[in-house]
């Protein structure tokens, strides 16, 4: 409800002076809600199922507008949301061009660079890309884009599939704190976080619980 | 399998035998498996997951298949391999194995394969040294990699291996393939029986969950999985058997018997093949043999071995 009206306002802001005052006490308002959100129940709702969508759908026409078409275009999710989320835009892709493109799909694991230094190992799934990826446009597909580290375990493994024209990166939510270089190339909203939030997506295909994007506090702190 | 992915953590530092191994980790060490065979059908046949681990590999007996299986697993993980043949090192000069293993110890490498002609050479090295420690086939008793191999080579052309049967035909006695695969397959729900001549058959072998004929044509009409084993002459097997020509006409695998079975049949071997004797040319080359498909595979299990047991700081502590 709250996220609703900020957006009417930004209407507003190109037809009335007194917009600034309004947008502020709406933003004040909106900031808030999440503060006493958090307060009660430790976690505040970001996204729902209609922003998703509506994010993927925009992501989708930039990655078209960008590319000037689909003509080479290929996604390739990272395991396992951004699976979900690539075969999603996909769909996205397929309703304005009414064509597909091919997904892949690309485990990391092997190429995280902790796994010397982590107790349990990961469970290892496979990575299926059955299509040459060499002088293709990739875009890369993740839900969380953070520290930067996995997109630059994907980055190693996909080049060692072939030699792409181009790797650009799509994410869902970009909540910052880079650790490396990286920068996303399309992202669904950003959301400033502390080191001790949790950014947690749900997507109902492997969570079986409606889609959201919800931030959590750390135990630690706070 | 998913559940098997969730509830089981890898905790071992050491591959001795599957007997040691529940069900559910042999279940992790198949599913993981899955997921290497398809490193190798890359362009660019490396992942970097191993990067700086080294490898030692003491051969004290002949291998082929299992050395290069375990060195190219190694190297498709990007660990560093070296080898030791016995002929060549310093064994030849008197040294002791322990001695040998506790040098290269020395050299701080983080895993050492070994295979030997005495049955516990593995678990002596395992209980003695700090390195991870993969049996590769000791004496009479255990090789668990190639029975992981083979239990994977049969889920992935059968899709199960919960209530197939499978028959192993051979020198059961001085197999340590079968005992690995008696072990593996009925903890995974494998009905197993064993055939081959009496002298050839251990006694008591029943109490491991075993089916024991004599009958050769028995086990092909009824299996849907037949592993030929091959007489083990440098175990002096000639002492068993009243001859060669005798054994393959009664216990060899041939078009001609093979004629009763199921159609879809899958004819094993862990290799090396003695072609007219256990099974025929005609058979191990046939459209039912998947004998060059375990050796695919087993890089595809070495591999995933490796990682887990090298893929993280567990130690010995």
């Amino acid at each position: 409800m709250a996220a609703h009206s900020v957006e009417n306002t930004e209407w507003v802001f190109f037809a009335s002076p007194f917009v600034f005052i309004r947008q502020n006490i709406l933003r004040l308002r909106w900031g808030r809600g999440i503060a006493i959100n958090n307060l009660m129940n430790n976690f505040s709702k970001i996204m729902d199922k209609e922003a998703i969508q509506r994010a993927l759908f925009r992501i989708a026409h930039e990655i078209l507008e960008k590319n000037k078409g689909m003509e080479n275009l290929c996604l390739v999710g990272i395991r396992t949301r951004g699976v979900v989320l690539a075969e999603r835009l996909r769909e996205c892709i397929r309703q304005i061009e009414n064509q597909t493109v091919p997904v892949g799909i690309l485990d990391i694991t092997l190429y995280r660079d902790d796994l010397t230094l982590i107790d349990t190992q990961p469970v290892i799934h496979e990575t299926l890309i059955d299509f040459d990826i060499t002088g293709k446009i990739i875009v890369l597909v993740d839900d969380v884009l953070f520290t930067g580290r996995t997109i630059r375990a994907a980055l190693d493994a996909l080049i060692d599939f072939g030699r792409p024209a181009g790797i650009q990166l799509a994410v869902l939510i970009d909540r910052g704190h880079r650790e490396l270089p990286i920068r996303a190339d399309h992202v669904g909203k950003n959301i400033p976080t502390s080191l001790n939030q949790n950014v947690k997506v749900k997507l109902q295909e492997i969570d079986n619980t409606a889609d959201e994007v919800i931030v959590e506090n750390g135990r630690e702190n706070s | 399998m998913k559940t098997a992915e969730k509830t089981v953590k890898w905790t071992r530092h050491d591959l001795l035998d599957l007997d040691e191994l529940s069900k559910e980790e042999i279940e992790l060490i198949l599913e993981t498996a899955k997921s290497f065979k398809e490193v190798s059908t890359r362009e660019v046949k490396k992942v970097p997951a191993l990067r700086g681990k080294t490898v030692a590999m003491l051969f004290f007996e002949p291998s082929t298949r299992t050395r290069v299986s375990f060195e190219l697993a190694a190297k498709r993980l990007s660990a560093d391999t070296l080898n030791i043949a016995a002929s060549s090192s310093s064994l030849t000069k008197g040294e002791s194995i322990l001695d040998t293993a506790k040098n290269i110890e020395a050299m701080n490498v983080d895993m050492i394969i070994v295979r030997h002609a005495s049955s516990g050479i593995p678990k002596i090295l395992a209980d003695a040294l700090d390195p991870s420690v993969i049996n590769a086939g000791d004496g009479c008793r255990a090789h668990p990699t190639q029975a992981l191999l083979d239990m994977f080579t049969i889920e992935d052309k059968l899709g199960r291996l919960q209530g197939v049967h499978i028959g192993i035909v051979g020198d059961i006695l001085h197999s340590r393939v079968a005992r690995s695969n008696i072990w593996g397959m009925t903890k995974l729900g494998a009905q197993v029986t064993l055939c081959g001549p009496a002298t050839l058959m251990p006694q008591y072998i029943e109490r491991m969950g075993v089916s024991v004929t004599h009958d050769l044509n028995f086990v092909i009409r009824n299996c849907d999985v037949l592993m030929a084993l091959r007489l083990q002459n440098e175990r002096q097997v000639e002492k068993f058997i009243p001859s060669i020509r005798e054994y393959a006409k009664v216990f060899g695998i041939n078009s001609q018997k093979l004629k009763q079975a199921k159609k879809d049949i899958l004819i094993m071997h862990p290799g090396p093949t003695n072609r007219g004797v256990e099974v025929s040319a005609e058979v191990a080359d046939g459209n039912n043999s998947v004998i060059l498909d375990q050796v695919t595979n087993g890089i595809a299990v070495r591999m995933a071995v490796l990682y887990l047991l090298l893929g993280t700081k567990n130690t010995r502590k």
